[in-house]
């Protein structure tokens, strides 16, 4: 385990170096690039704090819709096995097995709630709107 | 190409439009870059039998010689002049190129003015723009979809529908292909919006021209409203709500809280759209177009993303795009369950 500044931290000061340093002092497509990367930075902060929250919320969303399956310990394999589930729901959706009205209902209560936890992370401006 | 070839070609080139006894080509720059097209300002000093007139005006070029173009591009003077000719609010043509650079170009005036979203939708300067552009672009879309083929020949290389498809086909196959071939991940939204589109496929009793990105980022503005309507490169014959759904698609609002260009009501927009002569509203039309347009331009943020995932680019802004492909689709659950505004 590192020491202390954590990765939140760090992350922070370099997106406040960004936005406090380099964006006042730079003009047209640099002060633009900075813009976006400390955007970038801020939205990484947001993600390293819920992915584990939002991974295991889309498991149990695919487990109502696919079958349950017993979720890997580690973040990166439930990532790969969250995109070949995900593979998986968009065979369906294309082979018409989510035309019907009962699965559709939960389908559609699922990927709101993976879309909404998704957009906290990438752009809460837009959610805010309602 | 480089500042010195545009200057010379220029000079010899308006001189011979212009019938002008001496040109002096002044102030040219590079307005943008990118892949697809160049776009040059400069003022033309035109000496002509003891009088002196300058022409602040835009050259337009494609970039490398050789590459395959579009008719959309190849054609764009004709249809600024077809425009122009109907009264659409457009920048005024001059004169169509010739041989001399190797690749395809234009000039036309230059219209000073913001083409920024944002500014439009939230700049304190265009609280009155605000109140007058939906009602000018409702009536310049009005215009353009009635520039008739009959009267401009050139703008029969279009490209148009396949006799009895949708007009909608050609291009939903385009981008499922492209959306099959590139993105990274599944994508669950998408496969429900493709099978959407595909089920509801519009009939267009007859098709019409059709700008083909008619959208906020594409217009100039001023305090007074609507300058000009720019890149006519995705022209083609086809249903005339395209435009009016594209208009409507939520990236295009910047953030404002009118569905039409940010600004614009919906309703309002639609009857000033008929009051102008436009073509019989039909909101399941545009309803299919709006969809498919937000589907169309998530589809695209993904292709951007991979330019850099294949490392063909570099460009962080590029990167971070991949990271709004899920704006798309929360307005496409939206649209799809019927709670679009």
């Amino acid at each position: 385990m590192q020491d202390r500044p954590n990765v939140d931290e760090l992350l922070e000061a370099v997106a406040g170096f960004l936005h406090d340093d380099v964006l006042p002092n730079t003009t047209g497509r640099l002060s633009f690039h900075a813009r976006v990367a400390g955007n970038v930075l801020q939205m990484l902060r947001r993600e390293l704090a819920t992915e584990e929250e939002h991974l295991q919320r889309e498991w149990t969303g695919l487990d109502a819709l696919l079958g349950r399956a017993d979720r890997p310990q580690s973040l990166a394999q439930a990532r790969a096995q969250l995109t070949e589930r995900n593979q998986a729901l968009a065979g369906l959706i294309r082979a018409g097995g989510a035309d019907g009205a009962p699965f559709r209902e939960a389908l559609f209560a699922h990927l709101r709630a993976v879309m909404r936890d998704k957009l906290g992370v990438s752009n809460p401006g837009l959610l805010a709107e309602g | 190409m480089d500042a010195t070839t545009v200057r010379e070609g220029l000079t010899l080139f308006v001189a011979d439009k212009a019938g002008a006894d001496e040109v002096q080509i002044e102030n040219l720059a590079r307005l943008s870059g990118g892949a697809s097209r160049e776009t040059w300002s400069f003022d033309a000093r035109i000496s002509r039998g003891g009088t002196v007139e300058t022409i602040e005006a835009i050259f337009r070029c494609d970039p490398i010689p050789g590459q395959p173009t579009m008719p959309g591009r190849e054609l764009e003077y004709h249809l600024i002049k077809a425009a122009w000719d109907n009264g659409v609010v457009v920048p005024e043509p001059l004169w169509d190129g010739d041989d001399r650079f190797g690749v395809k170009f234009f000039t036309m005036r230059r219209v000073p003015g913001e083409t920024l979203g944002g500014r439009l939708v939230r700049g304190e300067q265009y609280t009155a723009a605000r109140e007058l552009v939906p009602q000018q672009l409702a009536q310049s879309l009005a215009r353009i979809h009635h520039v008739a083929a009959a009267g401009h020949p050139e703008l029969a290389r279009l490209p148009g529908p396949e006799p009895g498809k949708s007009p909608a086909l050609a291009e939903l196959d385009h981008y499922e292909q492209a959306y099959r071939q590139a993105a990274p991940n599944p994508h669950p939204i998408f496969e429900l919006a493709f099978r959407w589109c595909h089920q509801n496929l519009p009939d267009v009793p007859q098709s019409v021209l059709v700008h083909g990105d008619y959208r906020l980022g594409n217009f100039i503005f001023g305090e007074e409203g609507l300058r000009g309507v720019i890149d006519w490169e995705l022209a083609h014959w086809g249903d005339p709500m395209e435009d009016i759904g594209w208009l409507a698609v939520r990236s295009w609002r910047f953030g404002g809280k009118q569905p039409m260009a940010g600004v614009g009501d919906r309703e309002a927009f639609f009857r000033a759209y008929e009051a102008a002569g436009g073509l019989p509203v039909d909101r399941e039309r545009i309803r299919f177009w709006e969809l498919y347009g937000n589907l169309r331009w998530g589809v695209i943020t993904i292709t951007q993303a991979v330019t850099y995932l294949s490392g063909r680019s570099k460009s962080v802004e590029l990167a971070s795009i991949g990271r709004r492909t899920a704006e798309t689709e929360w307005e496409l659950l939206n649209l799809l369950e019927g709670k679009g505004d």
